[in-house]
């Protein structure tokens, strides 16, 4: 063949060898066609590692317990039973060490997620004992009155007459 | 010197020789036997009850503080739509800040900064529907992936490689259940992962552990005695856009047909 037709072969062979040895550098080791085949499974392995190191920070009422017995025990008597301990106190993570002390969400609207009465007849909401958040006691953080630990125990202090008509 | 007749009977044999022996491979294939004997292998999939749900939105509080999604960026791996039907026929659904704070009034969001009150003598139906991604056993955001940053486990779980992505957007694009986005904080693209860290280690998802009213559970679909297995084994269960034939891995109960 003629030196006109190598010389170009030349440089598209040069090229192809060229990106085959950046490749060799920049594709991590374990990048390849995996257990799902070639059109779902074609990554990096040490990804799936990546996601299953991910740090933990809800550890589940159970967690609690360990220390917690006595408040644990007592809040499994009522019906907020049914509530984890971290959907109010946070996440635990590492508690005690990390964080030391963790933030209560004691804020009104945390209660008003379930208790803010709303008549949907077709979901659970209709289901529970719920209030008009602008009619009862606006403003007033809910914990101030109701003890969230023990929901159907007397009020904290009378200082409002918590009355039955207002919850619908 | 061989015959016609010698000749085609010679060849029918040794095409008859070779494809037996051919199909003795194909039937006895290792690899093959072996995946189907390990019935034990697991493929995640989630159960979502839409008749317990009450919209608390502690689902998406938990899961976004547990995959650190920024708190107060106005996306989520996981949210919950509010369906109300008026009886004038008209649907009016929402989802304000992804449910993170739960529903709280009887206002909708209907967009554009423009809110409906809606009285309760005008409500025909209304109820919650929470979401999250479907793990779809053909999920077209995988497909779409030009650089392999985005695939799937061999327990059935979709995940996104954020050294990989290169944030071109196209599987935000293709998931046909919306639930893909940037990550605002690594600007790659995030999904939910059924918190692929915790059911690895032998613990549910966070929305699951945090919902209050068991609406969400996680389980092995493979096996017929898990809670969520049998379920979908035994029970009405339907999914999510069937006939995009992505095959979504998130059943649901009590579903109704205005649920997009």
């Amino acid at each position: 063949m003629k030196s006109h037709i190598w010389r170009p072969l030349y440089v598209v062979i040069g090229m192809v060898v060229l990106i085959l040895i950046v490749r060799q550098f920049v594709v991590p080791k374990e990048f390849g066609v995996h257990e799902r085949g070639y059109m779902y499974g074609w990554h990096n392995k040490a990804d799936e590692r990546f996601w299953k190191e991910f740090k933990v920070k809800y550890r589940t009422s159970e967690f609690c317990r360990d220390c917690h017995s006595d408040k644990y025990s007592s809040i499994k008597q009522t019906p907020h039973a049914i509530i984890q301990c971290e959907n109010c106190h946070g996440p635990a993570m590492d508690h005690p060490e990390n964080p030391a002390k963790l933030a209560i969400d004691k804020s009104r609207e945390q209660c008003l997620r379930c208790h803010a009465y709303l008549p949907y007849q077709q979901s659970g909401r209709s289901k529970i004992k719920g209030i008009d958040p602008d009619k009862h006691n606006e403003g007033v953080e809910c914990a101030g009155c109701h003890n969230p630990h023990n929901p159907k125990g007397e009020h904290k202090h009378h200082k409002h007459k918590h009355s039955q008509a207002e919850a619908k | 010197m061989i015959t016609r007749r010698d000749f085609i009977k010679y060849s029918l044999h040794g095409i008859a020789a070779i494809s037996a022996a051919g199909a003795a491979l194909e039937i006895i294939n290792p690899s093959k036997l072996f995946a189907s004997k390990d019935s034990k292998k697991i493929r995640w999939g989630f159960l979502v009850d839409t008749q317990k749900c009450v919209g608390c939105g502690l689902c998406v509080k938990a899961c976004k503080n547990e995959n650190e999604i920024p708190y107060n960026a106005n996306v989520s791996r996981t949210w919950v739509e509010r369906y109300v039907l008026l009886k004038d026929g008209r649907v009016v659904a929402d989802s304000p800040k992804a449910a993170r704070d739960g529903f709280i009034t009887n206002r909708v969001e209907m967009g554009h900064g423009k809110y409906e009150d809606v009285k309760k003598e005008e409500i025909e139906k209304a109820y919650f529907v929470p979401k999250l991604c479907n793990q779809c056993e053909n999920p077209p955001c995988v497909q779409v992936c030009p650089v392999g940053a985005t695939y799937q486990t061999e327990d059935g779980v979709v995940l996104v490689d954020r050294r990989w992505c290169i944030g071109c957007g196209y599987c935000i694009m293709a998931c046909p259940y919306g639930v893909r986005f940037f990550h605002p904080v690594y600007h790659t693209a995030e999904k939910c992962n059924f918190c692929y860290h915790r059911i690895t280690k032998g613990l549910k998802s966070a929305c699951v552990d945090a919902c209050p009213f068991g609406a969400r559970l996680i389980g092995n679909i493979n096996d017929p005695n898990d809670q969520v297995g049998k379920i979908i084994r035994t029970e009405r269960v339907s999914v999510l856009k069937d006939e995009f034939g992505t095959k979504p891995q998130v059943y649901y109960l009590g579903l109704s047909k205005e649920v997009r």
